[in-house]
Formats: C-alpha cells, structure tokens, sequence
C-alpha cells in the first residue's frame, strides 16, 4: 500500500493505482474524456492533467501511477490551468451546434466546458468540418466535426467488441474516426460506443432527433431477450419508450448492454402492436372488447374440454413473460385441469424430466463463471445468444481464463481458444463425455455414467486438463446443447464433470424468464417450486399429438418451437387457438381464432430471474398502447371467469408474493442436478440440421424491431456446410441450392465452411425465409436447386 | 488481387518478425501492393489487412497515417519536393516552382497526360543535397536545380 | 555531398569508392575487431557497459542521454525476449547525418547494434529506417546478408553461445516515428502514435518486451569504444561530451554536408569548414540542433562551441546535431511559418494539445505573415505555445514551441513590425 495525498487528504491506495483511481476511492472529481475505466489507458484527451509535487509539469492522473508520498493537486492553479487550457483547445474546433445536438443536456464536454472553459474564444481562425460516416443502421456518426478523437469508440471495438471496426484515419488535425471505408459497425454490442462517446458526435441512428434528453424520464427495467437480465434504463415521453441505455450493474451487465437489449424497443411503438381484442368469425378478422373476447376464450375452453376433455388443451408459453404471468399461468392451468403446460418450447430432448428436481441455472454466479480460471462452453452460438456473455468471457481470457470449447461450428469467438472440439449436434454428448472421461482419469475417480464406449482423444483431453488444472473453472451448456438431441446427456456428463472436478456446472439461460418459469412450475412434470404434479405433455408432445385447443402465452409457433412446421400444422388442426400477444403476428393471424392484447414488459409490472437464479422486479415504463392488458390481470379476470380458486390478487405484489413468499429468492429450488439418464449415440444417416435462432429472431420483440432488422445479423440465412457437403451435393459455394425437410422446401445460397463438422447443413431457423421448415437438429435434405 | 511475387515479398517481410507478429508487416505489405498496384484502393488495403489477420480498419489507419502511400491514383510518376526550411534555403521553392511551371501543374496535382503528379514534401533527411526531390517514393534525386530537373525529366518516359 | 571526417565514424572510408560500404571494405579497415574481441576475450556484459559509461557516450538521438546508463536499465539477465532497436528515421528538418552512416559505413552500425544485442541479453534487433531514403534501407538489407553470410549475425555468432538476429524495417513517412515509442508502434504494424511513459521501453517497449532504443550514430560510435577503450573516446571530446559527433550543416554555407569533428569545437570553426557563408552574405541566424532547437541570433552562435553543455548554456539544444544556417536575407516570419507548417503536418494527432495547438500556431503565423495579423497575436503565439508544451504525451509539441518562442523571442520586431505595417520588414530571400 502506498501512502498519498490528494487536496491535503491522506489515502492509501493499492500499487499500481493510478492518480484517477485514487481520486475515484475519495470521491474527488478529475475531469476526464478519454479515460473509461472499463477501457485501456490512452492519455490522450489531456483533460485530467493535476499537479504533483516535485513533477516539473503537469500530469495526467489517468495514466500517472501513484508513487509513495506522492501529493496531488488537483484544484491547483497549476493544475485547473492546465485543464482550461486543454478545454480550449478542445473547442476550438468544436461546432456551436449544442441546441440542436442530441447529446444536448447529456454533454460531458458541455458539462465540463461550463466548469472549465473560457467565456468568448479567442480562436479566430475557420472551425473544421468533418464529414459524416455511414456505421450501420444502428450507431450514427453523421456529426463527426463533435467528435474529440478521445478514440474511446476505437478501444471498444478493439478491446470489449473484440474486433477493431472503428479506426481513427489520418493524422494530426485531418484525424477521423471511421470504419473501414464501405463496412458498417457490425459488433453484436455496438451501441456502447454511443454511451461511451463523450460528445453527440456518436448517437443512437434511431433515437436521433426524437426528443431532447431532459424531456424524457429515466425508469429502471430488466432486458427481456435472454438470462443475462441485464438492468436497463427506459427512457420515455408521453408514454412512449424513446430510448433503452444499460443501468450500470457490475455483477451482471456491467456498464454495458447488447444492441438486441438496446434497440429492440423500437418494435414496442410499431403498427405490428395488437391494440385490441380481436376474434376470428368466418375467416374474418373483427376487433372486439375484452369482455367478448375473455367470454369467448372462456367459451372456447370450457367447450373443448366438455366435448375432449382437459388433457385435449395444450398451454405454451414463451419464457420472456413474466414470473408473475407464468405462476398465473400454470396456476390457472392446473385449477382448470389442463396439466399441459410447458414453456421450453425449443427444447427438443426431455429424457431428463423424470429424473430433476430443480430450475436448471448457470450454477453458479455471472461474476463466478466470468472469475474462473477456465471455462467448457458446450453447445453455444456464444455471440448471437449471450452477447454481453461472450464479451465477458474474452475479457476473462485476457486476464488469462482458459476458454474451451465443444460445439457444432467453429465460429470466430475473437478470442483465444485453448482447445476445442467441433462435432455434429447428436455427436456434442460424446465430446462430452470424453472430456468426462479424461477428467475421471487424471482424478482417479470414476464416473456413475458408463463411459466404456467412449474413447478420449487429444483435444477432449486437453479441455480435461485445463478443467483439473484451473483453481475455479465452470462448464456451461448454450443453447443449441439445450435444443439438440442430446440434452438430457449432456446434463448427466456435465453434472458429473463438476462432481469429479469441483466445476460449476450449468445452463446459460436463453431467455429472460427460463429460470423463473421453471420456478413457478410453466413445466409439465413438476408444478410452483417443484411441487409434485400429475404429468401432462411436454411441448414437443403437445406438437407431436396435436392437441384440439391451444392457448399460446407470447408464443409464435412457427418461430418460436423446436419444429415450427409441426407447430403450425398442429395450430391449423386446432378447433380453437387463443393467443395471448403483444403482436398481430401473420402466423397468429392465419391459424388463431382469439388474439388479445397482452402487455410487452415495458407496460406491466412483473419480474424475471436471471440464469444465476436473480429475481429482479421491475415496473411499467408506460401505459399499456391501447387496449392492452397487463398479463397478470387478464389471468386474474380469466380464473375469474372460469370460476376458479385463488384469484383474488389485488396487485402484481399480492401474485408475487404467492411465489416469493415462501421460498425466499427461490435459489434453494435451483438445481442442475438429473438423475436416471444414460448415455446413448443416436443413430444418424444423411445430412442433419444446424437451425440456430438468429440473434434478432429470438422472440416476438426483436422480430419486429426496424432497426435490428436492417443489421447484416438480420439477413436472410445462407446454408452453410462444409465444402465435402458441398461437393457431394454437386454444389458451389455461392451456388442456389434446395433444401428440404418434411413438406417443405426454400431455395437458399450455400456458403462453404471448412470450420463446420461433416453431416451437418447449418441453416438458422425462425427468420422469415425459413420458417416454414422443420426440426432445429433434425435430418435436412440439399440437393442442386 | 496482388500477384505472385508481392506476395512471395510480403512473405519475406513476414518472416522478420516472430511469428505471432505477422501484423509488424503491415508497413511493408502495404508499400509493396502500392508498388505493384500503382496506388492503395479500398479493395487492396483489405486484401492485404485479411492477408496478414488483421482489422481492415487497423491496415486503413496505417495507410493514411504514413505519407507515402497514395489512396489516390496518381501519375506514373510521383515528384515529391521538399520544401521544408532547410532544403528552402538552398532552392527547394525555386524547384519545386520551376516543376510546377513546367508541368502545368500545382501540388497535389497530376498531370493531364497521367505522367506526373507533383507533391509538396517533408523533410526526407538529406538536406545536405538540397534541392531535394523524391522520385516514385524511392528514389531520391539530389541538387535539383532547373538544369538537373530538365534531365531527369527527359530521362522519365 | 561530401562527408568530411575527423573522427571515427568515416575513418578511412573512401566515400568515393562505391563499394565502400562493403563488408570486406569494413573489415579491411578493421571492422568487426569489436565484437571478435569481445566475443573470443569473453568480455562480459557489464565490462561493455563500463566501457560506454567511461566513454561518456551520448545519445546521439536528440535528447543526449548517457548512453551507458540507459543500456544499464535493460533486465539483461532475466530471461525472456529483448530488443536492441536502432532509429534511422531520421527526419528532424535539417538532420541528415544518419543516412550517410548506411550509405557508406552500414556495418559499423551493424556491428554496434551486435554489440548492443550481447551487452543486454537480447537476441534480436531491429532498425527503423526513414521511408524516404529507402535506397538506403535497401543498402542496409544488403549489409545485413553480408553480415549473415560472415557469420556475425544468426546462431552461435563466431563459435560462442550468443546468437542474435538483425532485421531492417522502414517507414513511409511520419516524421514523429522519430519518436523512440512511436516508432516502436510503427515497428509493430500500427500509427506512429508515441505512449504515454512510464512504463518505459526498458521494462515495456517492442511487443511488450524491454527494449533499448538508440540512434543510428550512437550504434555506430560503439565498435570504435570497444576497440580503442572509452577512455580515448572520451579524450577526443571534452568532459561529459565524449567523442566525435557528426553536423549536419545545411542552409546558406558554401558546403553543405555532414562535418564529423570533436565535441566542443567551436562554431566559427564549423562554419569555416563548410566553407563559409554562401555569397558572402552576413550570417543572421543558426538552429544548432535540428528545427525543434530554439534558434539562436549568428552574434550568439559565434559565441559557441559544438557540444551539449555549450549549446544549452545559450539557450538552445544540441539536438540531433543538425546545424541550419541562414543569413540576412530571410525573413524570420517566413522561416517561422514553415517550420510551424512542419509541425502541424506531422502531429500524430492524439493529444488535444498537440493535435489542435500545431494547427492554431501555424494558421496565426501564417496570417500574420500575409499582413492579417492582430496587436494580440504574439501574446496569443506565446500563450497557446504555453498550453501546449509539457502537456502532451511526447515532446513534438514542445518541438513545435520552441522555434515559436526563439524566433519571436530573438527576433520579435520582424513579428512586430509585419503586424503593424503589413509588409514584412526584410525582403525575403530563400537563397
Ligand atoms: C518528435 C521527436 C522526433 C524524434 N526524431 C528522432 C529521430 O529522427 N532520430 C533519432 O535518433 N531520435 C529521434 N528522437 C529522439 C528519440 O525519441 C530517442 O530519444 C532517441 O532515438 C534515443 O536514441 P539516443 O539515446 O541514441 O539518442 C525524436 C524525438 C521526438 C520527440
Ligand atoms: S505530442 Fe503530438 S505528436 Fe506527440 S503524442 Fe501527442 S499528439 Fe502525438
Ligand atoms: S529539409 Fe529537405 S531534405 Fe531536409
């Protein structure tokens, strides 16, 4: 520890600190630009130069490390000087637009310059201009003559994105940041940059020019599109969502938020919104009340069930509702007397239902996984599904985490990887369970799994080491392992790889809710915490046996389940489908017979637990658009209407309260553990699907959002395959090819793609221009188009 | 995009430094594409920028930091003058005035027939020569007054 | 041009011969002795050093550190990757001295920059050399496969256990890679964009490595001082000023060139030798020490002999060595605005005082040059400069101060007079 002084107070500090953070662990304020603490130290701004004894000239506290006796000025004559003279310079050349600038009122140069700049400029000479740039739908870079070069844009491309897509050109005065001239800012976490540009010369392409930041009011949410839970700002005015910012939170999102989180609000003020109720009559489309529309949900199921009985109704629910609408939810399902009930609606494998007893969570804390000294990944299209997770996870390899990896591509992660295995989807168990294997022998140990078909090869025994080696380490199942073949397998191996090695163990939740609707029980073996249930069918059963009436919570069928052909062959075979819907969906309008209004997040109150098990509450931003009812009141009214015990709750509290209540945050019920599972190489012959859901396909919200959609990750998906595929199919890189499963076909260019395994055809589903297909990981036919 | 022989160049610069640095080549990657390509288009700094691994952006950066490679086409050959003080002082205005009245044309400029483009220098570190005149960025011509700039004008087709 | 030699940088070198800078030429005139020597008498690391801090040897660069001292701070016993890095980019207005080391004795440099490698552990290095003289950097490569096929350089060099591998790597125009980190950036593929320090390039410099960096000149001088002892190095110079050192002359003499004489030789001497002023003419004014030197009135500089202490005992730097002379007929503001031209252009652009300050300078002096200029100005010169200097993360800012303050400091009525009458007070001729 070193002993310092800033402003005549005494400190001490850790070596190796810096002057700023030594004034950041006081609280004295040094104005700064370029220095961002989540970013390298550049020292170029000059804004935060302070006086030091002893040092001939002024310093800059963000990059002067703290010495022993050091004593700091920081308000200092030398020091204030210095920074009025680096405010000079730096508005020199800057426009005298700020009435019309959208960083008006959230200025840090205009905060700044009004403690310390001149009054008039002496500054004569003719202001540069420099013009705009084209990044991408998103950031807009149009007024770049604002711009300060504190190249922090650059620093995050580089060093949080991963990839350097900003540059700053040129030299001296004539320097400009850019992207490489033609190519937009593709990073999947681009908008940061808007945040972190400290000046309006970086803003938001959709916000720009829509309202004046003092207008709008500042409300805290939870990002609704995958288990991060990242806590957000809603900005909104005149009950209108303007714009999203990340709500600082170390332990989870950091200062950061993914481009999905931040733009998908856009799709809340489109005309896709449903605003009223409406009822199919005779093919026809008419808007009605809420009163005729929940009498004919409640005629609907009450006539399904007297003439099919209960076990006819089907109930899906898309898992970025609210706790408090899937406790509802299933509550109101079982009091009815339908038992199915199942929210994992791409889940493809449920061998393990039987054998598990608790919500499958990431295992341990966000800080935990992102602190260990190594990380497996099974199964996961990292940058697509978890944005801000991925970026995490290269920060922790740079600090030296091991990363490894067993998936289905080998994609560009733009970061190190120690060893990897790349195999087709129902092959991910067996990597797996080599890795296992390995691990069980450099322990000593044996697994309760029989591993006698296994043979471990160089890389799965190199993932073992780095797992055995690391002090911490955590293995964690993405997505595409949560909808292949072999889930419930790798559950079982990866339990036993913790066991064996002291690793977290654990799921990266996909969706917002995934944790909490397992809690509260929107599952067909188990009810609220667990409770023990009469079993009803999961949601591949509920497609596989179409069921004669369907009520769909925030579900679009054809996007949103593991087969969406089957989906919605089985929706159009229903004598009744009631949806529940923020969106008139085009899907929903063809094969639904009831559509009602049901609030997004930003109009309800409600909560989400996050993948490390967080409950995190949140309020209405605005008021509902239109006729639209919060969930948990039209579930209310409608156990209500069925006649139905328990729905008496006054306030979104008193629905909480019944979930929250008894079990504290829930953590106890967060389990990863299965039992009765074994291990099984299921036989493949042909080609097999890759099908990820794209990053802005994930759900209804992200569907519709414009800006998002004109992303280069919202294109139309290419087939890619490995060029022996290719060649077998007789077809070239480039070339049109015919894809096929079941009844349908798209016509689709192929991509060459040597990273990719033999057998696999990778074809991203729930975008428009696949969605009529089949199984996400089921046999696909290619063929010469 | 760059033939065989740049890029069997660029190899060799490659292999100066170790081999998780590939990306120390750029300066010389780019100095060699623009010798064979006259000039540095778009299409030619990203060949070379995925050639090496590196951010297109980061080799774009490059390409516009350093004086010497064009983003523009310019004439078949390049007259750069120094005209910084001390080559001022032994006649670098005067050539640099004459080279312009010759060619019809002023700095930064090529001429009509596509031969010449005439621009204004830094220091190139060989004042004791001065004037001082560099020739298609690597060859530089010393003491050029009027007389020495007829020749070596002649000389270039 | 001629090299005119008197020290022991040229010794012996025919500059007319074109084959001069050959390896056989070199070791005819006892080249490559050094490292033999050190290398079959097993001279340790630290007796080298002793030998550079005895010699008094200074960095030759600009800045004139103690060049014993600074190879003293490399870890040269802790293991892992060093660099010995050499900085050709010479491209300081008026220094030209560096160039004419690669044309015409490039392996004394080679054989210092061995030595450097021995002294401090490192077994690589790497010169950086100006764009613009790339039939030099061309020559270079050429020693370096001379230097390679005699087995100087590459694994177990002359039979011993220490192996080193050189390399050249140019530049393509930016003045600031001059600049020991920037250049380090460039050497790494990126903008010449200098670091903030600490850390130092000892302990943080190419890829993170410790790395030394020197000028071309003090590389060079080293065989000599290896050979001969520091002591005699020393001798040829005066106290705290060792050796020999080469001047760039240029601007109104009649013999532009690179005069190698001993530290502490008077001016009107060097002045002499270079043959005097051209046509004649009365000397007006010198930069002694590249154009970042203050500039000194012709009275001051007569005054002066040819070493650091002198140099800076008048107000100025020694520099590089760059000696710029000009005589009655230019006008200061002229001179002035080119070299704040320079100074603009070459800004790496990252500091705001740097990037926004060489531009404000150059656009006023410019202004006041065409007969715009305002009563205010020099006070706005001398408070913008003020701004700038010591604030940035390298020292071109200050070198882009510095002829602003002397020129309107030593010559502040040509300033005063332009901006009052609107007509410069001398009728400027370049030459
Ligand atoms: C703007 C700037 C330009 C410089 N240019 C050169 C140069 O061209 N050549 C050089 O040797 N040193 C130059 N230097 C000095 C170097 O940073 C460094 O001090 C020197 O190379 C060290 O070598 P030495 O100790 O042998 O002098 C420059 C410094 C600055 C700030
Ligand atoms: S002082 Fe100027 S040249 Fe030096 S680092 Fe700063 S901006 Fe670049
Ligand atoms: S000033 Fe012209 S080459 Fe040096």
């Amino acid at each position: 520890m070193l002993e310092i002084e800033i402003d005549g107070k005494k400190l001490t500090v850790p070596q190796g600190s810096t002057i700023m953070d030594a004034a950041h662990s006081v609280g004295t304020y040094i104005p700064h630009f370029c220095y961002h603490k989540k970013l390298s130290i550049a020292a170029n701004c000059r804004m935060c130069l302070v006086e030091v004894e002893k040092a001939p000239k002024p310093l800059p506290a963000c990059a002067t490390p703290v010495t022993d006796g050091m004593r700091v000025h920081t308000h200092s004559d030398l020091a204030v000087k210095a920074q009025q003279g680096v405010m000079e310079f730096l508005l020199i050349n800057h426009p005298l637009d700020c009435p019309i600038c959208d960083q008006g009122g959230e200025c840090q140069l205009q905060d700044i310059a009004v403690g310390y700049g001149g009054g008039s400029s002496r500054y004569q000479e003719e202001k540069r201009s420099v013009p705009g740039k084209d990044m991408g739908p998103l950031v807009s870079a149009e007024e770049m003559s604002r711009c300060i070069h504190c190249t922090r844009c650059v620093r995050f491309t580089e060093e949080i994105g991963g990839f350097q897509e900003i540059g700053m050109a040129n030299r001296g005065e004539f320097s400009e940041i850019l992207p490489f001239l033609g190519k937009t800012v593709d990073s999947e976490i681009s908008g940061n940059v808007i945040d972190l540009c400290p000046v309006g010369a970086l803003t938001s392409k959709p916000f720009r020019y829509s309202a004046r930041s003092w207008e709008l009011s500042r409300r805290k949410s939870v990002a609704p599109h995958d288990g991060l839970g990242s806590n957000l700002i809603v900005q909104v005015y005149n009950h209108k969502v303007m714009r999203v910012l990340p709500l600082e939170n170390e332990a989870i999102n950091e200062c950061w938020l993914s481009d999905r989180d931040r733009f998908s609000y856009e799709a809340l003020n489109s005309d896709a919104r449903l605003t009223r109720p409406m009822i199919k009559h005779d093919g026809k489309w008419h808007e009605t009340d809420w009163q005729t529309a929940l009498d004919y949900v409640v005629k609907g199921l009450t006539g399904v069930s007297a003439q099919h009985g209960k076990d006819a109704i089907g109930v899906l629910a898309g898992a970025g509702a609210t706790t408090e609408e899937l406790y509802l939810l299933q509550k109101l399902a079982r009091a009815f007397g339908v038992n199915n009930i199942d929210h994992r609606l791409r889940q493809r494998d449920f061998a393990a239902d039987e054998g598990q007893t608790g919500a499958l969570w990431l295992g341990s804390t966000i800080a935990e996984m992102a602190s260990a000294n190594a990380v497996l990944v099974v199964g996961s299209t990292q940058r697509h599904e978890q944005p801000l997770l991925a970026a995490r996870l290269r920060q922790a390899v740079k600090k030296g985490a091991e990363l490894n990896l067993i998936h289905v591509a080998d994609d560009e992660l733009l970061t190190r990887v120690n060893a990897k295995l790349i195999v087709a989807p129902q092959a991910l168990a067996d990597g797996l369970a080599q890795v296992l294997k390995a691990v069980a022998e450099l322990k000593g140990a044996s697994a309760n799994l029989d591993l006698s078909g296994v043979t471990v090869y160089d890389e799965a025994r190199r993932i073992a080491e780095s797992l055995v080696r690391a002090e911490t380490a955590s293995v964690v199942l993405g997505s595409v392992a949560q909808h292949s073949p072999v889930f419930s397998q790798l559950l079982a191996i990866g339990g036993e790889i913790a066991r064996l090695s002291g690793a977290h163990f654990g799921v990266f939740s996909e969706a917002a809710n995934s944790v909490g609707a397992q809690f509260v029980g929107a599952l067909p073996r188990r009810g609220f915490a667990g409770a023990a249930v009469t079993a009803g069918l999961n949601a591949a059963e509920m497609i596989a046996a179409p069921r004669k009436a369907y009520v769909l919570w925030g579900v679009e069928p054809e996007a949103d389940c593991h087969d969406g052909q089957a989906a919605v062959a089985a929706m159009k075979a229903a004598e009744t489908v009631i949806a529940f819907t923020a969106f008139k969906g085009d899907g929903l309008l063809d094969y639904a017979d009831v559509l009602l209004p049901t609030a997004p997040f930003t109009e309800t109150a409600g909560s989400f637990v996050n993948m490390e098990g967080k409950l995190q509450t949140f309020n209405g931003v605005v008021r509902p658009l239109g006729e639209t009812r919060p969930g948990w009141k039209v579930l209310r009214v409608l156990g209500n209407l069925l006649s139905l015990q328990g729905f008496e709750q006054n306030t979104v509290e008193d629905v909480r309260a019944e979930f929250v209540g008894p079990f504290g945050d829930g953590a106890a019920k967060l389990s990863n553990a299965v039992s009765g599972v074994a291990l099984d190489k299921p036989a493949v012959t042909g080609l097999v699907r890759v099908g990820e859901v794209p990053m802005y396909h994930v759900d209804a919200i992200v569907r519709r959002a414009p800006s998002l959609q004109a992303t280069v990750h919202a294109k139309a998906p290419v087939a890619s395959a490995n060029p022996a595929v290719l060649a077998a199919a007789g077809l070239a890189d480039g070339e049109l090819a015919v894809v096929r499963q079941g009844a349908c076909e798209v016509r689709v260019p192929v991509k060459a793609d040597a990273g990719l395994p033999e057998g696999v055809l990778r074809l991203a589903a729930a975008h428009p221009a696949t969605v009529g297909l089949g199984g996400l990981f089921d046999p696909i036919e290619l063929k010469r188009g | 995009m760059l033939s065989a022989e740049s890029l069997a160049k660029i190899d060799r610069e490659v292999a100066k430094y170790p081999a998780d640095q590939k990306r120390s080549a750029t300066m010389s990657a780019l100095r060699i594409a623009q010798q064979e390509k006259g000039w540095l288009a778009t299409e030619t700094i990203e060949f070379v920028a995925n050639y090496l691994g590196i951010p297109p952006v980061a080799a774009y950066e490059v390409a516009t930091f350093y004086n010497m490679y064009d983003l523009k086409p310019v004439g078949k050959h390049k007259l750069t003058v120094c005209t910084n003080l001390p080559c001022a002082l032994s006649g670098g205005y005067d050539a640099a005035d004459y080279l312009k009245q010759k060619l019809g044309i002023d700095f930064g400029e090529t001429s009509a027939d596509g031969r010449f483009t005439l621009v204004e220098g830094e220091c190139m570190g060989a004042c004791g020569d001065a004037p001082v005149m560099l020739l298609n960025n690597h060859s530089m011509c010393s003491f050029m007054t009027r007389e020495a700039i007829d020749k070596k004008l002649a000389e270039l087709e | 041009m001629a090299v005119f030699a008197n020290g022991i940088l040229f010794e012996g070198v025919d500059t007319s011969d074109p084959n001069c800078w050959k390896i056989e030429a070199y070791q005819a005139r006892g080249g490559y002795q050094a490292l033999k020597k050190i290398l079959t008498e097993g001279i340790s690391q630290d007796d080298v050093i002793a030998e550079l801090k005895t010699s008094s040897l200074r960095g030759r660069g600009g800045a004139g550190f103690p060049t014993g001292l600074k190879w003293s701070f490399m870890p040269r016993s802790f293991p892992g990757d060093k660099y010995v890095v050499c900085n050709t980019d010479e491209g300081e207005p008026g220094t030209f001295k560096d160039r004419d080391i690669l044309r015409f004795n490039p392996h004394a440099l080679i054989e210092g920059m061995i030595i450097a490698g021995y002294a401090m552990g490192a077994a690589r290095g790497y010169n950086y050399i100006h764009g613009e003289i790339f039939a030099e950097y061309e020559r270079f490569e050429e020693a370096l496969d001379e230097a390679r096929r005699a087995g100087f350089l590459g694994q177990n060099i002359l039979g011993s256990t220490f192996s080193y591998e050189l390399f050249a790597h140019h530049g393509y125009g930016a003045y600031i890679c001059g600049e020991e980190t920037a250049l380090l950036e460039s050497l790494e593929g990126k903008k010449g964009q200098p670091r903030f320090k600490p850390p130092f390039p000892a302990s943080f410099g190419l890829y993170g490595k410790p790395t030394t960096i020197n000028n071309t000149e003090t590389f060079a001088s080293v065989p000599y001082i290896i050979t001969q002892g520091g002591q005699k190095f020393l001798e040829l110079g005066k106290p705290n000023n060792g050796g020999t050192k080469l001047f760039s002359v240029s601007g109104h003499v009649n013999r532009p060139g690179n005069y190698e004489i001993p530290l502490g030789t008077p001016f009107a001497e060097l002045l002499e030798m270079a043959g005097g002023m051209r046509g004649g003419k009365k000397l007006k004014a010198v930069i002694p020490g590249g154009s970042s030197a203050p500039v000194l009135p012709g009275d001051i500089m007569m005054q002066c002999t040819m070493d650091y202490d002198s140099i800076a005992k008048a107000g100025s730097m020694l520099g590089s060595g760059a000696v710029i002379v000009m005589n009655e007929d230019v006008c200061m503001v002229r001179a002035l605005e080119r070299l704040a031209y320079f100074y603009h252009e070459e800004s790496c652009g990252q500091c705001t005082p740097c990037r926004e300050g060489t531009g404000w300078l150059y656009r006023v002096i410019h202004r006041i040059l065409n007969g715009e200029g305002r009563p205010e100005d020099l006070e706005l010169l001398d408070s913008v400069g003020n701004n700038m200097a010591g604030r940035t993360i390298c020292a071109l800012a200050d070198a882009a101060v510095f002829p602003v303050r002397s020129f309107t400091k030593h010559f502040r009525h040509e300033f005063e007079h332009l901006i009052e009458h609107k007509t410069p007070l001398v009728n400027h001729k370049w030459c």
